[in-house]
């Protein structure tokens, strides 16, 4: 292996469950019941997964969830977006840290 | 008749065949109600994923002495439905009389168009006689957005399409009351398999409705064929194994009964039989010899077999290729 990240892991997911076992059944169905049909659509919810899997920087979820996207009917514009949405939150999430920055400074300056 | 003659099974087709014998089924034909007419490859696109590898450099079309063989088969066999397709039919000469023949033979007439040949400027003619024929439009549309259908069919298609998608309407087409119907194919632009039909269709309408004021009856969405231009994509992509891999893992024993070989024989533009339009660009042949329409007296007959091969598996995946 010349990665820490190897793309055959990930059809290996499910052996994650090896030594512990009923916390993984717990979190395999928890994640199906999540990622079922609800009152998001499936290809709302796989571009979402998307954004997300960007937001969170896994390889593994964004190989899965690009091709989850493309077999839900998304297009690459839509896929574009849905990553621009993760980075518009990531970075105003860093932004609106900035006050309590201003916070602490207004506390200690005169 | 040869018709009833089983069908020699090519070794690649092993997989599939098993894979039907592993659930007790048999691919036979039941009524073959539609002729499925291959008029040539000639086209004015070169789409990456034709399994054709029809294109503006390929000579082969139907001349008009096989075009009345043809039509004469589509009434001598009590055929509903004529499904002319290509390559681009639109520019095979004499194609207006084929059309105008099979209108007499048989009660539906389809025509695939790839979109952008009915709207070159010496061929709008033909929309015209399609709508005085009322005949059925197929036309191909991979995604309501430009770069998935540019990327499958060329560049500015998606511009090309729209237009000839509004143009259609002002015709009829596609509007409530005229029974000038025009119906959408969606192809997955990639190795991978193609969204719910349903949610497709209701996405579509929406977008092209939204975007272009375009209506439309129905949308099929259906599994590239792993044959021709696709299939030298996938291997130099290097997405091949997968995606066959793919299919595989898709297969769906409820698509058989649906599989449109139960219900078609498709003929190319030398009149030869095959069983579907995937044989035929394999060439295999109906029963595996050669049998020209002259030579017919009826369609295939019901419990006739029917030849399988691996490329088999992309009308089974999923809700299947009907
Ligand atoms: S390729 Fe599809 S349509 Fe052709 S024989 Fe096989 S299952 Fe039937």
């Amino acid at each position: 292996m010349t990665s820490y990240y190897d793309p055959q892991d990930l059809a290996r997911f499910s052996e994650i469950g090896k030594d512990a076992p009923e916390l993984a059944a717990k979190f395999f169905e928890y994640y199906g019941a999540v990622m079922a049909e609800g009152e998001l659509t499936a290809r709302e919810k796989s571009l979402i997964a998307l954004a997300v899997a960007h937001a969170v920087q896994c390889p593994y979820c964004i190989d899965a969830y690009a091709k989850e996207c493309l077999e839900q009917g998304s297009n690459t514009a839509e896929m574009t977006e849905a990553v621009h949405v993760a980075a518009a939150i990531r970075g105003g999430a860093s932004l609106v840290h900035g006050l309590q920055m201003r916070n602490v400074v207004d506390k200690l300056s005169l | 008749m040869q018709e009833t003659q089983p069908a020699p099974c090519p070794s690649a087709c092993v997989g599939f065949a098993q894979t039907l014998a592993q659930y007790g089924l048999r691919l036979v034909r039941e009524q073959t109600h539609t002729l499925q007419i291959n008029t040539g490859l000639l086209c004015n696109q070169s789409c990456r994923h034709c399994h054709l590898e029809a294109g503006p450099s390929r000579k082969e079309v139907m001349d008009r002495k096989t075009m009345d063989q043809v039509a004469d088969y589509a009434a001598r066999g009590g055929f509903q439905t004529a499904d002319v397709t290509g390559g681009a039919p639109e520019m095979v000469p004499g194609i207006d009389h084929l059309l105008t023949r099979l209108a007499a033979a048989v009660p539906r007439v389809m025509l695939r168009s790839n979109l952008t040949a009915i709207t070159d400027s010496d061929r709008e003619h033909l929309g015209l006689l399609c709508r005085d024929l009322k005949i059925v439009l197929v036309c191909s549309l991979p995604a309501t957005h430009a770069s998935q259908t540019d990327a499958q069919r060329g560049s500015g298609v998606m511009d090309c399409s729209v237009s000839a998608l509004q143009w259609l309407n002002t015709l009829g087409y596609g509007q409530p009351g005229t029974g000038l119907e025009l119906n959408l194919v969606s192809n997955p632009a990639g190795a991978f398999m193609p969204p719910d039909q349903g949610r497709t269709e209701e996405r579509f309408r929406r977008d092209l409705q939204r975007k272009w004021g375009i209506v439309f009856n129905s949308l099929y969405t259906f599994a590239n064929v792993p044959l021709g231009r696709f299939r030298t994509w996938l291997e130099a992509s290097g997405n091949y194994e997968q995606y066959v891999a793919r299919l595989t893992e898709a297969f769906n024993p409820e698509a058989v009964t649906g599989l449109m070989c139960r219900n078609l024989v498709s003929v190319d533009w030398s009149g030869e039989l095959h069983d579907c339009d995937f044989h035929l660009a394999k060439g295999i042949l109906l029963g595996g010899m050669r049998q020209h329409v002259t030579k017919m007296h009826s369609p295939p007959i019901p419990g006739a077999s029917i030849a399988t091969a691996e490329h088999c598996y992309a009308c089974t995946a999923g809700s299947g290729f009907t």
